[in-house]
């Protein structure tokens, strides 16, 4: 194999790479190799097709649907040391990145040009540019600023046997033929190894705000959160977090979030200065008419900063109370939410699991997770049935099984049942096409 | 495997669903991680260290010399417990690693055991070897020794390393603690507290003023000061570097000598000793005789900089004093292990004529940890050199830290660097305040 060094192969090297963010998911990998440019990228792959060895692409791991978790005798193709931010071009607002560099030094090296990419990702401080593409990936902001995918006017792709091609340019308006592009997007390292992106940037929003409304049952926020999208208001952020929750981030960012209410719903809006003022003055009345019990203002950047920090620590921070977190990632139209909460909460409570629920309330996203331990197999199977009902749940109400973790091994099962088969034929035969060795992430998604 | 393997395996079983099973290898970790951000690669992080622990409990992988390489390889910095949201005690597996790692024999060269016993089993289990070493060194560099073979290039024909650690050897003050400070220092005014103050080994060894201007503040803080001339280390040295037996048996000493119950509090200024000093009754779980004691003591520890913001620093007015810009750099202990961050800043900006300027990446480790520049001095220096660049970036004529091993550190990297900068403990930038003060009161 002709890969630069290092290539790991001692057990000691390869056990941290057997498992991902995803809970009760493990298996060793044969090798772990570090490529640094497309060129590398392509012969690893032009070599597998060779020996027929499955190639896993992996960005930081730090997914939530297995997507990098490894094949037995597979070799994880790990792409963090291709990371350099290249372009940051201001006359056309683009930033053009290697897919190993992070989502938050992709921020921070726009942010510097007095430029916004907004796709902010809960775990936005590790995940890498390459992983939020291959999972469109979704994030606190994505109401009003939309996800991964829309943000991406080109990419660079290895194609599973090797041939390296450049779809998109920095053209706002582009229909030369079909958007090929799109395809790669969410693919989950199924259809070729994205070596680098060109990033859509916007202007520094003006003015923010930030609040945090209380809630005494949870219920109340949601039919909250579907009453503002019903008066058209489209704030940037509005989540969602119950009492489990709640306690779990106080207990790790001290930051005096309210610990008696049910639910909390962090809001934020932002842009031209007069329609913040406005926007957050009507949620705040629509909160109240909804029975919230308190509204708080953040009082500078720095509590704004602090309040989404917290937030972005939930899914983690539930590891508190249990050491096996099994995380859903529902998503329902938002006039469904109130619906979709209960019914997690009967659940729950019928099958007496113990649950912690947040989410992104305003994408209708929730993430219900189970608190157990995988050791515990009798509850895992309760899990698991309870898995189903949920998932049973959110496509009768018109939703899907997963709003941005995406498939992986996890929602694997479900995939048949959310698309149907002739949707599923016609992925299997556009992977065959491009992948006819099968050799890119075997197992994934679908066999 | 042979029965020392076992039972080493068995600490890390005995961790398992406390600690081991605790981390949900989200990766929020990785990016506060020196080590990981050094390679980027996952057995160099947390998440990574973790998860071969757990395979070690589990019985996937033996305990071997790469895994306890690994583990030497750790700063033991526990940035990532500040970066942790689901809580994992990375601390407790840290030692409890290393101590595995010592008891099976895995990282056993000739030179490597002796540089061990020489530090860790007889240097630091005794404050009489420490201050004759200590004493040695004065006298090697008191006499123009150090000058003269340093001149003479005689160091050149050792090998590299010994070169560098002879570069990195401290200058020893004239005088030990027990020569600049009383067993009992009154407080000035009306006595408020009764504390005592702990002076470390290291840092009675290179910054006793450091501990004279402690005592000093804190006397001048209503608190009376017990400092008994021969104190034991606090044994942190021992912990994280799997001598628990040891870390043990000074924990008993210590608890003996300042028997908790007796004082308000009892007063750790470097943030290495304080982190270990806060964890005896973790250390002595097992020990019925010293447990509550144990438990009594912790309760009472106190890193000075908390114990001033809690107690309410005296205000210091003084109009003429010079203009001084600061920064400071956190040590790992004090900011990631006892979580005090906000104090020693506070305390700093009373100082009147202070202009305070942060320094970027201040809670990142400068590569000191414990004697890891002597153990990984690669790592360490590329550490070093990365605070240093950021000193210089702050314009910071000053910076302030609590705790030897980082002081030190930081010695060396102006040393290196070139930089004029001073380096100082904020106990000594407060003693130098109050005694401006009383002048310029004097004066007027
Ligand atoms: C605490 C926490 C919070 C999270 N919050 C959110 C959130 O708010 N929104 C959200 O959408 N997700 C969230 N996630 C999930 C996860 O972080 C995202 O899916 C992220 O995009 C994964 O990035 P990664 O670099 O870690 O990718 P990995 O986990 O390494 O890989 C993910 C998938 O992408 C593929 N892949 C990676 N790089 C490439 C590449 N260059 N080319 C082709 N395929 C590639 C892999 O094969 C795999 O299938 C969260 C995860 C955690 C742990
Ligand atoms: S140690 Fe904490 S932050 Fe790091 S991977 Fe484990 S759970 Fe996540
Ligand atoms: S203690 Fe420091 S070096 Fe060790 S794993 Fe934690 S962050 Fe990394």
């Amino acid at each position: 194999m002709m890969a630069p060094e290092p290539v790991l192969t001692s057990k000691e090297d390869l056990i941290p790479y057997a498992f991902d963010g995803t809970a009760a998911l493990s298996q060793m990998p044969g090798a772990v190799v570090f490529p640094r440019d497309a060129e590398q990228v392509s012969r690893l792959l032009q070599w597998a097709n060779r020996e027929r060895v499955p190639i896993i692409p992996r960005g930081s791991g730090s997914g939530l649907s297995g997507g990098s978790v490894p094949t037995p005798g597979s070799v994880v193709m790990c792409l963090v040391k291709l990371d350099r931010v290249l372009e940051v071009d201001r006359k056309n607002l683009t930033v053009m990145v290697e897919t190993g560099a992070t989502t938050e030094a992709v921020a921070t090296a726009v942010g510097a040009a007095n430029l916004f990419y907004p796709p902010d990702p809960g775990s936005m401080k590790i995940s890498t540019i390459g992983g939020n593409v291959a999972e469109n990936s979704g994030g606190l902001r994505g109401l009003k600023y939309g996800v991964t995918r829309n943000y991406v006017m080109g990419m660079e792709v290895v194609l599973p046997q090797g041939e390296i091609v450049w779809m998109g340019n920095k053209c706002v308006k582009d229909v030369a033929g079909y958007n090929l592009k799109d395809v790669f997007i969410g693919s989950e390292g199924t259809l070729g190894v994205i070596t680098r992106v060109l990033l859509k940037l916007i202007p520094k929003p003006a003015a923010k705000k930030t609040m945090l409304a209380t809630f005494a049952e949870m219920e109340k926020a949601a039919e909250t959160i579907s009453a503002i999208i019903a008066a058209q208001i489209i704030p940037c952020t509005l989540e969602f977090l119950d009492r489990t929750t709640i306690k779990c981030v106080e207990d790790f960012a001290h930051i005096g979030l309210p610990l008696d209410c049910d639910a909390i719903v962090l809001m934020e809006t932002d842009g031209h200065a007069a329609v913040v003022a406005e926007e957050s003055a009507r949620m705040e009345q629509i909160c109240r008419a909804h029975g919230c019990t308190s509204v708080h203002v953040a009082k500078d950047d720095t509590e704004a900063v602090q309040l989404a920090s917290a937030r972005r620590a939930a899914f983690s921070a539930l590891a508190r109370v249990a050491p096996t977190t099994i995380l859903e990632d529902v998503t329902v139209p938002r006039s469904e939410l109130a619906q979709m909460i209960r019914f997690i909460q009967n659940v729950a409570k019928t099958d007496q699991l113990r649950v912690g629920v947040f989410g992104h309330m305003g994408d209708g996203n929730l993430h219900p997770t189970f608190l157990t331990d995988e050791r515990n197999h009798a509850e895992m199977e309760k899990v698991e049935k309870a898995l189903h009902k949920i998932i049973e749940e959110t496509i009768r109400l018109g939703g899907t099984i997963t709003g941005e973790h995406g498939v992986g091994l996890a929602k694997k099962r479900f995939l048949p049942r959310q698309l149907g088969e002739t949707q599923l034929r016609v992925m299997r035969e556009l992977r065959r096409v491009l992948d006819p060795a099968g050799v890119l992430n075997p197992g994934k998604m679908f066999d | 495997m042979d029965s020392t393997n076992t039972s080493a395996v068995s600490r890390l079983k005995g961790l398992d669903y406390r600690v081991l099973q605790q981390c949900m290898h989200c990766g929020l970790c990785l990016p506060v991680c020196p080590t990981y951000n050094d390679t980027k690669m996952e057995r160099n992080s947390p998440r990574g260290r973790i998860s071969l622990a757990r395979a070690i409990a589990d019985g996937r992988l033996d305990l071997t010399p790469e895994y306890a390489r690994e583990m030497y390889f750790c700063l033991g910095c526990l940035a990532c417990t500040s970066a942790c949201p689901a809580g994992v005690n990375y601390a407790e597996i840290f030692e409890h690693a290393r101590a595995a790692a010592e008891e099976a024999r895995l990282l056993n060269s000739p030179l490597r055991r002796l540089i061990r016993w020489f530090t860790v089993k007889w240097l630091f289990m005794d404050l009489r070897r420490l201050l004759f070493v200590g004493r040695l060194l004065r006298f090697y560099q008191a006499i123009g020794l150090q000058r003269l073979i340093r001149g003479s290039g005689v160091m050149k024909l050792f090998p590299k390393r010994l070169q560098e650690l002879e570069a990195m050897a401290p200058d020893i003050p004239a005088k030990f603690s027990a020569q600049l400070i009383a067993p009992v220092t009154p407080a000035q005014g009306t006595r408020r507290y009764r504390v005592a103050m702990l002076t470390g080994c290291a840092q009675d060894l290179i910054f006793s003023e450091v501990n004279r201007d402690t005592v000093e503040v804190l006397a001048r803080n209503g608190c009376e000061v017990y400092t008994p001339p021969r104190q034991s280390c606090c044994g942190s040295l021992h912990g994280h570097n799997g001598e628990y037996a040891l870390a043990q048996e000074l924990a008993r000493r210590n608890i003996d000598q300042f028997p908790p119950d007796q004082f308000d509090a009892i007063i750790s200024n470097a943030g290495g000793c304080g982190s270990h000093l806060k964890h005896y009754a973790q250390l002595l779980e097992h020990d019925p005789k010293y447990h509550d004691r144990a438990h009594q003591w912790d309760a009472k520890l106190k890193d000075v900089h908390e114990w001033l913001a809690f107690i309410g620093l005296a205000p210091i007015k003084d109009l003429q004093a010079p203009k001084q810009k600061v920064t400071y750099h956190e040590s790992c202990h004090l900011c990631h292990g006892q979580k005090i961050t906000a104090q020693p800043r506070q305390l700093l900006k009373a100082i009147p004529g202070l202009d305070f300027v942060e320094l970027p990446e201040s809670n990142w480790c400068c590569g000191s940890a414990g004697i890891y520049n002597i153990t990984q001095p690669e790592m360490a220096g590329k550490l070093l050199v990365r605070k240093m660049e950021h000193i210089k970036a702050t314009g910071a004529s000053v910076v302030a830290n609590g705790n030897s091993g980082c002081l030190l550190q930081l010695v060396n990297g102006a040393k290196q660097t070139h930089q004029p900068t001073r380096v100082a403990h904020p106990m000594t930038l407060l003693a130098e305040a109050y005694r401006r003060a009383d002048k310029a009161a004097g004066k007027s």
